[in-house]
């Protein structure tokens, strides 16, 4: 249907004093109860910006002073914060439309947080503020609408007929809240769908108007049901209206050095990328043929690495199938342009069978996880899980884990058409992957049951099912309830550490170390190892505190960079960092220095987990399908590697030994590393040997504040 | 068809009018970084004249707020009102013919006004018109 903005029935409006940002910041938030239909600001105190420095941090401490540590994901004081950062906006450095969402998670009790591309951010940003906390819960299905050029917050009750599944809400929104056709850019929604409402993998859609298509593109704050939290609250959507972004929106300290360090990338990328990554071209899904080649794409629930298959998923089937020759950056500026899309087409299931659509994507994650993870190497299939995905609200990480592991449970015979309401999940039946999500959009059984996640499925399959307890949970790939990301992990052991020594659960975005470790051998102890997961989880935290995107930090590289002694590192980009940061907000930043403002926030991060309850050594301990083989079959896939290493490693012969006695084997050698490399990094991050940070540490990086001390000397006394 | 400004350097002879006039014409200052035709010292009394062709339109295909368009007279325009200064069309053109004066807000280029071929001593630049698709 078409709806006007005066179907919109007003419940409250509020008007705010307009606010520049100065050198990138606002230096105010806004809080929404959208159950009182209230809307405040807040001051934003130098203390805070100290030691928070901006997005994600400022995130995780409005958060922190909203809930209890009893609070649950579906209580009303549990909060959406999205934060945006001190060079969030900018359109000169690539990479620079992020906004970073926090909550506490429907998967894992504890803080969630998901970094997010479209224009939402940037636009609520130039309204004059740094994040935006939603709370409480509203009676009805409401809409609410920032107005960033007028100061103004309207919350509507939704009109009946009003789309859900974001391709046609988002578009609905974006045509009634535009001035008009032409500033369809100027609008963007945030929004989930169907399947969010009946699962805890909802995620919010966070739109751009992409005026060369004329319609509405999606990017995806995925993790951790945000989107979940987001229905709960009976926000149907957000949406902002901003015009007049300029070259310095953010008022920089030295706006000639914003420009002059972004055009240095914008030419290095439009000069290497084709030699490189391909990103312009092919976005992230450029990793297939190379993670496939390595024995790293994940394959059958992560039991195997490779698959015969695996190129008919490559990057150059993907490059066909993506409208070639648009700029499809997700905000203005980014010439890394990864963000790709699959234009008309044609959907063959669910409710909308026979619409054609723009599928934005599927970047590696969704190739990789609802592709060769089921089984599935038909790219159409792949396109239409990810379609449905996106346009129901749901993360496809999460997605593609869940079903995979369904797919195995019925391989093993947990499953059947009984207990699966009829829908068959072989390997490689895409068909029954989509039946899954649109049972999950029309809260059907089966589908909700799945949407709950593998850790609540590995459990319920054994109480219910007589499955077995040991084995379902060495194969639900979680960690705290959150769901293993797209990379096979068990050959790389310091990639075990980079999955689940994190704070919110097994994303690669704190640290992916597969080719340092396993391929390249440079970090070959445990302090090494311990290092980098120290160093890397610290340096990609900050990209959340400003508003950045990772992408364009080590998916492009100077063409000398492999000349530096710490090539991973990047150097020259790290340097650019700072120069970002000192142009923007004036004051001088070195890589320490943003090391030191990381290691604030995710110190911060760690102790909320202990808050909740959480946060101990044992949350950080992976399934065993992430470290080592569990089936017999997986072991004979690799057999030459685990026996070779047994002899070379574990300095036993294994001749004459029974594939039973050489998992055994394996297995005892592996957790035992496991437990090695947790002493390594406790104690490199200045945690306690129970995963606690302590008290002089925290002393030590600025973040000894009387509330954060009191959690964690009460966790360290045995007292909570 | 497509409107531009043809150079030749081999009767340029470096004395900057056509800089001056262009940069006085449309940022009312005589100033060389601020002039849309550039014109390079090769030493030994060689120039090179660099403006824009209008006719690659890298820089038409990269703007994210397509700010940048094509004339009916075939002149690749920037709308200054729609640029967010991004930098990407300064970075995509291959021949450095797309510029920005560092601060400023917007890029600018050579819209084949003809007015620094008016005031050319030499004769070195001229307005003329070119098929699409034509060989400049």
């Amino acid at each position: 249907m078409s709806v006007k903005k005066e179907d919109f029935k007003l419940l409250s409006e509020t008007r705010f004093a307009p606010k520049a940002i100065e050198r990138g910041y606002a230096m105010r938030t806004m809080h929404v109860d959208v159950g009182t239909a209230k809307a405040t600001e807040k001051p934003v105190s130098e203390d805070m910006k100290k030691r928070f420095t901006g997005g994600k941090g400022f995130g995780l401490k409005l958060l922190w002073d909203a809930v209890k540590p009893t609070t649950k994901w579906n209580d009303p004081e549990n909060e959406i914060v999205i934060g945006m950062g001190p060079i969030c906006g900018n359109t000169n450095y690539p990479g620079s439309g992020k906004s970073l969402v926090v909550s506490i998670s429907p998967l894992t009790g504890i803080p969630i947080d998901s970094n997010v591309g479209g224009y939402f951010g940037p636009y609520f940003k130039f309204g004059g503020w740094d994040a935006l906390e939603l709370q409480g819960k509203a009676a009805k299905d409401v809409v609410l609408f920032f107005d960033s050029n007028e100061g103004t917050v309207q919350i509507f009750e939704a009109p009946a007929g009003l789309g859900v599944d974001t391709h046609v809400l988002a578009e609905e929104l974006t045509v009634a809240f535009a001035a008009n056709e032409a500033e369809r850019q100027n609008v963007s929604v945030v929004s989930a769908g169907s399947a969010a409402e009946h699962s805890f993998i909802g995620l919010l859609n966070f739109s751009l108007w992409d005026k060369r298509r004329g319609g509405v593109r999606v990017k995806q704050a995925g993790r951790g049901g945000i989107g979940t939290v987001l229905r709960d609250k009976r926000i149907k959507a957000l949406v902002v209206r901003y015009k007049g972004v300029v070259q310095d929106s953010n008022k920089a300290a030295d706006p000639a050095l914003v420009q002059r360090t972004g055009l240095k990338l914008h030419r290095e990328i439009i000069k290497n990328d084709d030699k490189q990554c391909k990103m312009r071209r092919q976005g992230t899904a450029h990793l297939m043929e190379v993670m496939n080649d390595y024995d790293l794409l994940p394959t059958n629930n992560h039991k195997y690495g490779r698959h015969e298959k695996g190129n008919e998923l490559a990057s150059w089937v993907w490059e066909k199938y993506f409208t070639q020759g648009l700029p499809d950056g997700c905000w203005f500026g980014c010439t890394m342009a990864c963000a790709h899309a699959v234009d008309g087409f044609e959907l063959k299931t669910g409710p909308y069978k026979g619409h054609k659509v723009c599928v934005d994507g599927p970047e590696y994650e969704t190739a990789a996880g609802c592709g060769s993870n089921l089984g599935v190497f038909d790219p159409e299939g792949v396109l239409e899980i990810n379609f449905y995905c996106d346009t129901y609200g749901v993360d496809t990480i999460s997605f593609g884990t869940i079903t995979s592991f369904l797919m195995e449970c019925q391989e093993l015979g947990v499953l059947n058409r009984e207990r699966t309401d009829g829908i068959d999940l072989s390997w490689g039946n895409w068909k029954g992957a989509c039946e899954v999500l649109h049972s999950m959009s029309r809260g059907e059984r089966f589908g909700s049951l799945a949407g709950k996640g593998v850790k609540f499925l590995s459990e319920y399959f054994a109480k219910e099912y007589g499955a077995d307890p040991a084995l379902m949970k060495d194969i639900a790939l979680h960690g705290k309830g959150l769901e293993q990301s797209e990379y096979i992990s068990k050959e790389s052991l310091a990639q075990q550490g980079g999955y689940y020594m994190t704070n919110k659960g097994p994303q690669h975005d704190e640290a992916w170390l597969i080719f340092m470790d396993m391929v390249n051998n440079r970090i070959p102890t445990f302090e090494n190892k311990a290092e980098a997961l120290h160093y890397f989880p610290m340096f990609r935290t900050w990209f959340g505190l400003q508003g950045l995107c990772k992408l364009p930090w080590n998916d492009v590289e100077p063409a000398d960079n492999a000349k530096h002694p710490e090539p991973n590192k990047v150097p020259e980009h790290v340097q650019n960092y700072c120069d970002m940061y000192t142009a923007i907000t004036g004051e001088k930043l070195d890589p320490p220095g943003l090391i030191r403002q990381s290691e604030r926030v995710y110190n911060f991060q760690r102790a909320f987990n202990v808050r909740m309850g959480k946060g101990r050594r044992e949350d950080d301990w992976p399934p065993y399908r992430a470290m080592g083989p569990v089936l017999e079959d997986e072991y004979l896939a690799r057999e030459e590697r685990y026996d070779k290493q047994m002899k070379e490693k574990i300095g036993v012969d294994p001749a004459g030994k029974s594939v039973a006695e050489r998992m055994r084997i394996t297995r005892e050698y592996r957790t035992k590393q496991y437990e090695s490399l947790l002493d390594a990094v406790f104690r490199r991050r200045g945690w306690t040997m129970d995963g606690c940070p302590r008290p002089e540490h925290l002393k030590d990086i600025g973040m000894d504040l009387p509330e954060v001390l009191e959690v964690v000397n009460a966790r360290i006394a045995g007292r909570a | 068809m497509i409107k531009y400004l043809k150079t030749d350097d081999s009767k340029c002879v470096g004395c900057m009018t056509c800089a001056s006039v262009c940069s006085r014409l449309y940022f009312k200052q005589d100033n060389p970084a601020r002039s849309a035709i550039q014109v390079l010292d090769r030493g030994n009394n060689e120039f090179h004249l660099i403006a824009c062709d209008q006719e690659c339109r890298k820089c038409v295909a990269e703007c994210p707020v397509q700010a940048i368009r094509v004339t009916a007279a075939g002149v690749v325009m920037i709308d200054k009102k729609l640029c967010v200064g991004c930098l990407a069309c300064v970075a995509v053109c291959p021949i450095g013919a797309m510029r920005y004066y560092p601060g400023d807000s917007t890029t600018f280029k050579c819209v084949a006004c003809g007015a620094c071929a008016k005031e050319c001593p030499k004769q070195a630049l001229e307005i003329v018109k070119k098929e699409e698709g034509a060989a400049s």
